[in-house]
């Protein structure tokens, strides 16, 4: 069901909540998490959805934040809240509300954010586009564990890369870098079964593709060695290539979700490596809520000591 | 694989691996996966399905291959074709054709008989082809879904022809179902039949029940917190039980059933383990070797009551209406000997000898044609030892409760004690649920999901191990023996809650079983 309020209060759309869950018989539910998502009119719905099919996976109360711009000078003066509370089908398997600030309170959404929080669990910001400059710094990123920016919602990724290398603080990602899971194990898988040391190695992407940037800095550091970037057609990355005594192992994906491994002495085979969903993205994204430590070396491309040295 | 000289393979650490890189899923190394019985009800509806969801969501190695072994005359496309269509009505995970791609093409059948020495010698040549295609590396599981009279010929075999050899730095596993034998004579005898080709801890008996997230949920709801652990003990538990229902007769399986029955089937291995896990002190880690040690000191310590007439039930359902339809007695079933003395209920009273548990009974029951498919932990808490209430308001409130549901509908619930609300002082018994589906993920990995991958990771955790099976069979076979000796089963009406006899046990000690 949804419930709407205009020029509210959260002490308001908190009563409407509970209103909500027992209008539809179920007065408790076991959210795990707050996600709240900040953005804008034109990114909302793709973002809501994303979220909600995500909540599948992860329950949670989903608070989307939208900054909205008034049109006359006079309403600018005016600061005003507008809720949409949602809960049961209309929410995916939890709750959300679609929070509209103008004017004033636009600056001050993390007060209409804090109370309604759910008590105790943890809190996690995502910015589908525009994300802040320093995301742990800014009022609403404050009060998450984990903060989700992503650098192909970006005009200059790679510029913006550096200025996340910068503000890093432990709890940030960026869906850059969770695009590359399953290109990350299936390296790991590939070297798992070669066993020998890399030399050399190349990522081919797309020009100006910001995750392919973060994984050539991953094998940088992981691997010790120098990764030259080549740039191809595209789409997003395209092949890794890890030269070693043996000879080259790739992963060559030029088009669609097929890629084909290599290894030296060894018949080409077919992968997988498809190119995920938002809303796959966010579950993973939720699946842990610790500081993702391995995207601060990415990040750094350095200072990747071995696990077991 | 080969040596290249100069590079070191031994002790080689795989640097794009950290354990703090917690995104990259624990995927099996270069390994394949034969299965014996491929055109089986439980390969095409569970284990097929389960290596293609594991596929789907990236926890196979590439070039991981998939190896069907029956007597059918099949190309490897048929094969495939078959596992295509398996996976299309069963597989969790939706349907992509890159995923198929990639599973496909390491697809292999080999026709044949368990005798035949050709069929044989044709899967030693398909196995060394994959390692040389595939990079499977020499690493192989084979899954004997076959009834178990077969499996001395299938293991015997596979030592003939060298399959269950491994070769230098890889491995050999097999992987077995239930039943693991019907009493500890033939178990004894199954397990040597099967160690004397692979080696113990090679061989992974699969108990499916074990793969449940509920069920391992149970170990981490005891030892990461601190809230059960302190009350987990004779001095607050009044009782256990634990009950597996089903609601279904034996359908087709009268040849398997009769001269089996509900006690062997489920009590030996499902039941016996749940209990072990609910009973068990801390293990020192969670590895095999230490669940093991304290699984068995659990079943080791379980004791029968002295009057195994009074305390333990087996009946056989009898006509009657299940969930509004009608339904044949166990007697009437097609292939049934109508004298036939099989339980398809079994009830029993067992006894933890130790400090934690001493003279606290744990009830285990299991039935076809219940009420319902359920399957629950039911931990029964004692009354509090004083009530400041007077007995008018606290009439209707009833022991305290913890249930474990392990299936459906996966979860825990607490059951205390509340105050209705109003102006008088009245206490009622009250639920509150905590369900999987709901708080973790929807998309939880299927039993057999999971324990494929631990086969193939040799994670040996939630499999038990031979010597368990053992200790089970030396709780249950006083048990069948008295029965063999003593009256015929009871009658109960399908779609209840079993016989009055089962309900009569509990009377005696003042208890009563749970509605699940």
């Amino acid at each position: 069901m949804k419930i709407d309020l205009t020029d509210t209060t959260a002490s308001k759309i908190n009563k409407a909540l509970v209103q909500g869950r027992r209008a539809i018989g179920t007065p408790a539910v076991g959210m795990v998490l707050t996600m709240v998502i900040v953005t804008d009119e034109e990114n909302a719905y793709d973002s809501i959805k994303a979220a909600e099919e995500a909540s599948h996976e992860h329950p949670a109360r989903t608070l989307v934040v939208i900054k909205r711009h008034a049109r006359t000078p006079r309403d600018r003066t005016n600061s005003r809240l507008d809720a949409e509370v949602r809960v049961g089908a209309d929410a995916g398997t939890g709750e959300t509300v679609v929070l509209r600030t103008y004017g004033e309170v636009s600056d001050h959404a993390d007060s209409v954010v804090l109370p309604l929080l759910l008590p105790d669990a943890p809190v996690v910001v995502w910015w589908p586009a525009d994300a802040p400059e320093n995301p742990a710094k800014d009022p609403l990123g404050a009060l998450a564990q984990r903060r989700i920016t992503d650098l192909y919602a970006v005009d200059d990724p790679l510029q913006v890369l550096e200025s996340r290398v910068r503000s890093y603080a432990p709890g940030d990602t960026d869906l850059a870098w969770t695009r590359l899971t399953p290109w990350r194990s299936m390296l790991a898988a590939a070297l798992d079964q070669a066993r020998v040391e890399v030399t050399s190695a190349a990522v081919e992407a797309e020009a100006e593709n910001p995750a392919a940037e973060l994984l050539a800095r991953w094998l940088q550091a992981r691997l010790d060695v120098t990764v030259d970037r080549v740039v191809t057609a595209g789409p997003l990355v395209t092949a890794v290539r890890l030269s070693t005594a043996r000879g080259e192992i790739v992963i060559d994906r030029p088009e669609g979700p097929l890629a084909t491994l290599s290894l030296p002495g060894q018949p080409a085979r077919t992968l997988a490596l498809k190119v995920r969903t938002t809303s796959e993205l966010i579950a993973e994204e939720l699946r842990r809520l610790d500081a993702d430590e391995m995207y601060a070396i990415a990040l750094r491309g350095e200072g990747g000591t071995p696990a077991h040295v | 694989m080969t040596e290249v000289p100069g590079i070191e393979t031994a002790g080689w650490d795989n640097p794009l691996r950290d354990a703090r890189d917690r995104r990259l899923p624990r995927i099996a190394g270069p390994s394949g996966l034969v299965i014996f019985g491929v055109t089986g009800d439980l390969s095409r509806k569970k284990l097929m399905p389960a290596v293609y969801d594991l596929a789907n969501r990236g926890l196979l190695p590439p070039g991981f291959s998939l190896v069907g072994f029956a007597r059918r005359d099949w190309e490897d496309q048929d094969f495939a074709q078959v596992v295509h269509d398996s996976v299309r009505a069963h597989a969790r995970t939706e349907f992509r054709e890159e995923v198929w791609q990639q599973l496909a093409e390491g697809m292999r059948f080999v026709p044949g008989d368990f005798d035949d020495d050709q069929a044989f010698k044709q899967l030693r040549s398909a196995v060394d082809e994959l390692d040389v295609s595939r990079g499977t590396s020499g690493n192989y599981a084979f899954y004997l879904s076959v009834p178990p009279k077969f499996f001395p010929k299938v293991v015997r075999q596979l030592k003939k022809h060298g399959l269950a050899d491994a070769p230098e730095g890889s491995w050999r596993r097999a992987v077995i179902e239930k039943p693991f034998g019907h009493d500890l004579a033939s178990a004894r005898e199954l397990n040597a039949i099967v160690h004397d080709v692979f080696e113990p801890d090679q061989v992974f008996r699969i108990d499916h029940y074990l793969g449940k997230e509920t069920v391992q949920n149970i170990l981490a709801l005891r030892f990461a917190n601190q809230m059960y652990e302190p009350i987990w003990n004779r001095s607050y538990v009044d009782h256990i039980q634990i009950t597996m229902a089903e609601d279904i007769g034996i359908g087709g399986r009268a040849g398997y059933y009769d001269g089996i029955g509900a006690a062997r089937d489920v009590i030996q291995n499902h039941l016996l383990q749940l209990m072990a896990l609910t009973a068990m002190e801390e293990p020192i880690a969670f590895d095999a070797e230490s669940l093991l040690t304290e699984k068995l000191k659990v079943l080791k310590s379980v004791r029968l009551p002295e009057n195994l007439g009074e305390h333990t039930v087996r009946a056989q359902y009898a006509a009657g209406w299940q969930g509004g339809a009608q339904v044949p007695g166990y007697l009437q079933e097609d292939g049934i000997d109508p004298e036939s003395a099989t339980d398809t209920y079994a009830a029993l009273k067992l006894e933890v000898d130790n400090r934690r548990w001493a003279g606290i009974p744990f009830y285990l029951r299991t039935g076809k044609r219940l009420g319902r498919r359920v399957t629950e932990i039911a931990v029964v808490f004692k009354r509090a030892p004083h009530s400041p209430f007077d007995s008018t308001a606290t009439e209707e409130l009833g022991q305290n409760a913890i249930v474990i549901r392990v299936q459906p509908d996966e979860g825990m619930t607490v059951r205390f004690g509340s105050k209705v609300p109003g102006t008088s002082m009245e206490i009622r018994d009250v639920s509150m649920d905590f369900a999987y589906g709901e708080s973790f993920t929807e998309s939880s990995p299927e039993a057999y999901e999971r324990l494929i991958l631990d086969v193939l990771l040799g994670d040996a955790n939630l499999f038990p191990r031979h010597q368990e099976v053992e200790e089970s069979w030396k709780i249950l076979d006083p048990i069948e023996k008295y029965w063999a000796n003593h009256g015929r089963p009871a009658q109960y009406a399908s779609g209840g809650w079993g016989p009055g006899e089962a309900d009569e046990m509990l009377a005696r000690d003042g208890r009563s079983w749970r509605r699940p």
